[in-house]
Formats: structure tokens, C-alpha cells, sequence
């Protein structure tokens, strides 16, 4: 939910929330992360999932991507609050809907079981592009990359082929085709 | 090899390069080196405080009047965490600071050591950018990069912490040359269309207002020189926030007063009604707009502002133009000086109407009070102030309260950087370290500090300060005993529960006056007020005056919570019939 900043008028009307997903180019130097996470909290907007990592060590650039919800003036708000902190190179911003782009996540799967439900359990994760990356005569270790939604229900249906602890990335993106961000 | 110099040395070679005259400071165990180097570097003075918040607050009011860059220099731990008020204050107001804090030593850091505080990390939410040295040879490039930071797009505090060990270790230093002009060029995202476009709309309109912030101020007495150009060209009323008092001169016609929640009727209810709205450099404060969801409804809004990240916040912009406002303000001058647009000529029959219904509300006169014969009343006390120093360049700070309000509405500034106040953060303590600051800037400037009793005790250390730097700062304070704005409130939501907004016990000014070795002066009655506000004048000192003002006179006109511009409360009559109702009640 967005509240109304200000502490004297009432909550204006509100606008329809979305999601978006902003990639933002940043120097990978101490407290980088710091600055833009707390500039989310700081000014009440919502992280749904976070994934950075140095992209360019040469120049020493990190790229962030963050999903977000919100209003379409708090997402402006978000791009434009974001361009002016010191470390940011460039912020680019596209809807999830968006077709142009792909956006993945990856998750880890540990499966603890008998041998045939440790391979039903892989068999289900065989559209997400599976690999079991670790296997022992009890478990499974698989790994699959996947949008949200998917590993969410991915997530649900592995209970039953005794899924026993999972961990996953917040959302990577890039552009589909010869384009790149600007 | 060139010759090399401690970390301490370059923080002072650094400051000499950027032309840095005075840092306001207080020394401390990780700030040592670069004390003791002090003495090495006579352009420089040090300015001490008695509190690390008033070092905050006399750059604040130093970099307000000057223009300039104000610089503190605090130590690590507890230093920078009462710097930390004074940080947010400048950033919610836009104020160019650069904070120095000495930090312990980096194999320290991380350790919980003696006065170690995560200064960087606290800090990060209140200035605009912050750096940890933690290699000596990255000290000088970000020291200049902070004066960068702070002084350019829209101003604001940076903070630069030095570790100890930094400060002893050795590099060389090169000299370094300021750029020039660094800010229109970065920040100027118009185009001519943008100016054409806004031509075309003050053409058309046939109730426009123009509502100034502290941009204009921010922008450099330029700008207002160019407001004033442009207002008396298109004919235009003007109204402006209270950062912006000043950048467009009070007793002009065409000047409606202060907007916003305490501003005059006729200033609010012509932005209710106007058609055309354009906002230079004003960011649609919550204590402007009042009700989001009817402020001016009918108008088409124009927003000049420097940064982008203003636009749309608050207020959907129609129009919106991101620059510096003085060169922004020369395009459009230009350009209707180009097409040789006769503005005041053709738009006198275009909005004679809405003079009259400006007049018409005008007629109310809503900063009006009434005079009494017995008691001091706190308006008047601001009246009679103005009257007998308008003639001097006179330099005024606030504390945070009813007497801002009315030293806002009944002091008339008539230049730019002759108002400090805290608006934004609203910080109570403010006004006297601030005129500490201020009158370093401007030695022989009148400098006067309308206080309120509550407000000045925050910080009334630092008058210590003023007496050892031989300041003759006057602290005007309205005394009514109460928080006097807590006070007002109360009586008009919390049905007159004064609830801790009386200080039952207040020192005697005068003899605190005494203590500090300054001039205490007492005003208790109306007729002997002019005579002591002269004396106050004539002291060469620095003065607190006590005046003592009714303790029951509430703040008027109004805009109540949770109501638009066009619903004001005039005066304590008025209020019985408008009361305030249910949501109302909640807000503050």
C-alpha cells in the first residue's frame, strides 16, 4: 500500500499498483546497496525481490534489479529518486507484462525421499530447465530458473515429493533481441 | 618528489582551494590532527560552538545569507550524532553544508570502539551523498567532490568521515582548480518549446498566479532580480512559500503575502482560483497545498524546479520545466522580450477581473489582530520590530512556532537571503545558532532571532558562542510561556487539554542574559516597547530581549487540517462555526 506522505491532507485518491521491474547501474563501492535499499524503506516503497552483483569489474559497476509494486507516480517517483543518488550510473524501468523482456529466476530445490519420488519431483521440474546438481542415495539437490509465479507453485507442488528446504534468487533482466537497456 | 602532507593538512589545503573562510566546529578525540593543523592555516577560522547541532545551524544560517557553502568540522561518535538535526534540517531546506567528522581509526572500525558510531551509515538518510575515507589518496578528489555535491542541481549537506589514522598518513596534494559555472549545464533539461509553451499559457490566462519557493533563493540573488522582471512585465500577482520570503520584495502591490497553511486569505484562495499556477522553484508542501484532492483544482500547473525527482510528487504538473531558475526565468524574459509581447498592455483587460476579486479578498485583511493597550501582543511586537529596523539591512532568523509564523507574516522582506528559518524539518533551536552563523557572514548586518521562549532554550548554550566571537546577535524572544503553536492546536482539536505545553518553570532571561555576559532587556508593556526595541538596536552586544506577549493569542488565518485553500479560519470567531470534525482531528 502506498500511504499519503504528507502528514496534513488527507490520502489522495490512488492510482492502479503494477509491477515493475527496475535495473539500475550503480558503483559497486561500499554502502551502494545501502543507499538504494534505503531509499525504498525510507520512503515507504515496496521490494519484492532483489538480486545484485558486479557485472563489470573493470569499471567496477554492479548491476541491482529490483521488483517492485506500486502506483505509476510512485514508480516515476522510484526512477527519478534513484537517478539522483551519487553512485547511480543510469535506472531503467519496464512493466513485468512488458514482451521485450526476459526476466528469470533461479531457485534451489532439496528433495528428500524415496528414489522414485525424488524423480517424480525432478520429472515436475523438467520444464524449467531442471539440473540436479547434487545426488545422494536419499536426496536431490535441483536447481531450476523459472518466472515468480511458477517456482511459487513449483514451491506448493514439490511438498508432496518431500521438498524439505528451498532457496532462491530475487528476478535477473535483459532485453530480448539486439537492444539494451538505455 | 612533490612534497607530501598528512591527511589533516589536506582537509585544510582542500578547504583553503574551495575559498572556505569559516567552519563551525567543536574538537574531539578523532578529530585532533585536524585541530592541531589548524593553526597552519590562517584563512581559514574556526568558529566554536558549545553543541555540535548549533555548529550544524550556524553553517545553515552562514550558507543561507552568504550563498556559500557552510562547513562544520565535529568529531566521531556522539559529534556526528548531534550534527545529525541540523544535517536533516539542511536537507529538507535545501541547504549547502559540508559536514567534516573525524572517525576512529580504520583497524578500529567495526569494533564498537571509544566514541565509535556508524556516522556514514546514520548519516545516509539525510544528506544528499556521504563518503568514508578510507584510503588517504582518495581524501582530496572527495573532498572536492563534496563541495561539488553540495553546491550543485539542488543544494544540500554532505558528509565527509575521516577516519583518525587518515588523517596522520601522508600523499601528495595537487592543486585545484574550481569549474566553473558547473550547475546550468547539468541540471538545464528545457527546451525553447518548453518556453513556448508556457508563453502561450500566461497569454491565455485570465487568472494566473505565480507561487515562488526557496528555489529562487537557492538559484542566487540573480534570480530574484530576474522574478521581479518578469512579474512586473506580465502583471501578474505573485504569492510565495515561506522559504521564498524575499526573492520578490513584500511591500509591492503585486505581492499577496505568504500562502500555505498560515498564509493570507487572499494568496490561498487566488491559488484555489487561479487558472494558471506557475511554481518556481516550490515543491508543493504539504503546509501549501492543504487537501491534495482539491488544492486549485480549476488551474493549470507549471512547474519550474531543478530537480526532477520534485516534479509529480506531490502535484501533477502540466507543465514542467527542470532548471536552474534564474536561467529558466531569463528564456522566458527573453523570449517575450523577442516576440515583442506587450504582456502588461494586453493582459491589463485579461485579468482586471481577477485584480478585483484579488482586491476583494485583499479588503479582508487577514493578518489582521487586535491591538491591545495592557498586554504586548505578539504581532504587534513583529510590527513594531519591522518598523524601527526596516531601514537597516536587517538579517532575520526563527526559531520553530507561532512567533515564525508571525514574524513571516508581519515582517516584510523585500531581499533574498534575508530570511532563515527552519521550514521543512521545523526545527526548534534553530534561529539562534543560525544568526551565530549569519553574523559571522555579515559582521556589521543588524541580526535579530524572533524566538519563542520554548524554542530558544534548545540551543541557548550557544550564545556563549556569540559572546566569546563578539557577535551582537539579538534574540527577540516572544515570550508567552506556552509551546505556543502546541498550545493553539490543542485548543482547537484536543478541546483545550493543554497537555504539557506550559513550561511552569522558565529562567529569568535577563540574569540568564547576565550569565552569558550579554544584555538582557525586558519589554512588558505595549507603550515602552518601541523605546527598548531601539535600545535592544543601539546595544552592540548581543541581546536577548524578553518580551512578554499575551499568552492566549492563537495564530490566524488558518487553514485547518484536512481542508482545502478557499476554507480558512479567519480569527477566534470565525472557528466556532468552522470546527474541526473527525479525520480532521487525526492529521497534523
Amino acid at each position: 500500500m502506498v500511504k499519503a506522505k504528507s502528514a496534513y491532507s488527507i490520502p489522495g485518491k490512488q492510482g492502479k499498483l503494477a509491477t515493475h521491474i527496475i535495473v539500475v547501474w550503480v558503483d559497486n563501492e561500499a554502502g551502494v546497496l545501502a543507499r538504494v535499499v534505503g531509499l525504498f524503506s525510507g520512503r515507504g516503497y515496496n521490494i519484492e525481490s532483489l538480486a545484485v552483483a558486479e557485472i563489470d569489474p573493470k569499471l567496477n559497476i554492479s548491476r541491482i534489479t529490483i521488483v517492485t509494486t506500486g502506483t505509476p507516480q510512485v514508480i516515476e517517483q522510484i526512477k527519478l529518486q534513484l537517478t539522483k543518488l551519487i553512485p547511480v550510473h543510469k535506472v531503467a524501468d519496464f512493466k513485468r507484462e512488458d514482451k521485450k523482456v526476459i526476466f528469470k529466476e533461479m531457485a534451489l530445490f532439496k528433495v528428500v525421499g524415496s528414489s522414485s519420488k525424488r524423480e517424480k519431483a525432478f520429472k515436475a521440474c523438467k520444464r524449467y530447465n531442471a539440473v540436479i546438481l547434487d545426488k545422494t542415495n536419499k536426496s536431490y539437490v535441483i536447481q531450476i530458473t523459472a518466472l515468480r509465479r511458477e517456482i511459487d507453485t513449483m514451491t506448493k507442488n514439490l511438498k508432496k515429493f518431500g521438498l524439505v528446504s528451498v532457496s532462491r534468487t530475487g528476478a535477473v533482466a535483459m532485453t530480448r533481441g539486439a537492444e539494451i537497456f538505455k | 618528489m612533490s612534497k607530501l602532507y598528512s591527511g589533516a593538512e589536506i582537509v585544510f589545503k582542500c578547504l583553503e582551494d574551495q575559498g572556505v573562510e569559516f567552519i563551525f566546529g567543536y574538537p574531539g578525540g578523532a578529530v585532533l590532527p585536524i585541530y592541531d593543523e589548524l593553526k597552519n592555516f590562517n584563512s581559514v577560522k574556526h568558529i566554536l560552538v558549545r553543541h555540535e547541532q548549533g555548529a550544524g545551524h550556524a553553517a545553515e544560517g552562514y550558507a543561507r545569507s552568504s550563498g556559500k557553502p557552510g562547513v562544520l568540522l565535529v568529531t566521531s561518535g556522539p559529534g556526528a550524532t548531534n550534527a545529525v538535526t541540523a544535517l536533516t534540517d539542511a536537507y529538507m531546506d535545501s541547504v549547502p553544508l559540508v559536514c567534516i567528522s573525524g572517525q576512529v581509526p580504520t583497524h578500529l572500525i567495526g569494533t564498537d570502539a571509544f566514541q565509535e558510531a556508524d556516522t556514514t551509515g546514520i548519516t545516509r538518510p539525510c544528506t544528499k551523498h556521504n563518503w568514508l575515507i578510507k584510503d588517504i589518496r582518495d581524501l582530496e578528489k572527495t573532498i572536492h567532490k563534496a563541495f561539488e555535491v553540495a553546491t550543485t542541481g539542488r543544494p544540500g549537506p554532505v558528509l565527509v568521515d575521516i577516519p583518525k589514522d587518515v588523517q596522520f598518513q601522508k600523499t601528495s596534494y595537487t592543486k585545484f582548480k574550481k569549474k566553473k559555472k558547473l550547475n546550468g549545464k547539468f541540471n538545464n533539461q528545457f527546451s525553447q518549446n518548453d518556453i513556448d509553451e508556457l508563453i502561450k499559457l500566461m497569454m491565455k490566462s485570465s487568472k494566473p498566479i505565480f507561487y515562488t519557493g526557496g528555489g529562487v533563493i537557492n538559484s542566487g540573488p540573480k534570480a530574484s532580480e530576474l522574478l521581479r522582471e518578469l512579474v512586473n512585465a506580465t502583471g501578474f500577482p505573485i504569492t510565495s512559500t515561506l522559504q521564498g520570503l524575499g526573492s520578490y520584495p513584500a511591500e509591492d502591490n503585486q505581492f499577496l503575502g505568504m500562502l500555505g497553511m498560515h498564509g493570507s486569505y487572499e494568496a490561498n484562495n487566488a491559488m484555489h482560483d487561479c487558472d494558471l499556477m506557475i511554481n518556481i522553484g516550490a515543491r508543493f508542501d504539504d503546509r501549501i497545498t492543504g487537501k491534495i484532492d482539491e488544492f486549485s483544482p480549476k488551474s493549470k500547473k507549471v512547474h519550474i524546479d531543478i530537480d526532477p525527482s520534485s516534479i509529480n510528487k506531490n502535484v501533477k504538473a502540466d507543465l514542467p520545466i527542470i532548471g536552474d531558475v534564474a536561467e529558466v526565468i531569463n528564456s522566458i524574459i527573453k523570449t517575450i522580450k523577442k516576440a515583442k509581447l506587450n504582456f502588461a498592455k494586453s493582459n491589463k483587460q485579461n485579468i482586471s477581473k481577477w485584480w478585483e476579486k484579488i482586491e476583494k479578498w485583499r479588503s479582508v485583511n487577514s493578518f489582521s489582530f487586535v491591538n491591545s493597550t495592557e498586554t504586548i501582543k505578539p504581532q504587534y511586537a513583529i510590527q513594531r520590530l519591522y518598523e524601527l529596523t526596516k531601514n537597516k539591512d536587517t538579517y532575520i532568523t526563527t526559531e520553530v512556532g507561532q512567533h515564525q509564523m508571525w514574524a513571516a507574516q508581519h515582517y516584510k522582506f523585500n531581499k533574498p537571503n534575508r530570511w532563515m528559518t527552519s521550514g521543512g524539518l521545523g526545527t526548534m533551536g534553530y534561529g539562534l545558532p543560525a544568526a551565530v552563523g549569519v553574523q559571522v557572514a555579515h559582521p556589521n548586518k543588524l541580526v535579530i532571532d524572533i524566538a519563542g521562549e520554548a524554542s530558544v532554550l534548545m540551543t541557548m548554550q550557544e550564545m556563549s558562542t556569540a559572546v566569546q566571537y563578539s557577535l551582537p546577535i539579538k534574540i527577540f524572544i516572544l515570550n508567552n510561556e506556552y509551546m505556543g503553536m502546541v498550545r493553539q492546536w490543542q485548543e482547537l482539536l484536543h478541546d483545550k487539554n493543554y497537555s504539557e505545553s506550559y513550561t511552569a518553570a522558565l529562567p529569568d532571561f535577563v540574569k540568564l542574559a547576565e550569565a552569558y555576559g550579554c544584555v538582557g532587556i525586558r519589554a512588558t508593556k505595549p507603550e515602552e516597547l518601541d523605546d527598548k526595541i531601539i535600545e535592544m538596536i543601539n546595544t552592540d552586544r548581543p541581546v536577548i530581549f524578553d518580551c512578554l506577549v499575551d499568552k492566549e493569542e492563537n495564530c490566524f488565518p488558518m487553514i485547518p487540517s484536512g481542508k482545502p485553500h478557499n476554507q480558512m479560519l479567519l480569527g477566534p470567531k470565525d472557528q466556532k462555526e468552522n470546527k474541526i470534525t473527525g479525520k480532521g482531528k487525526t492529521l497534523v
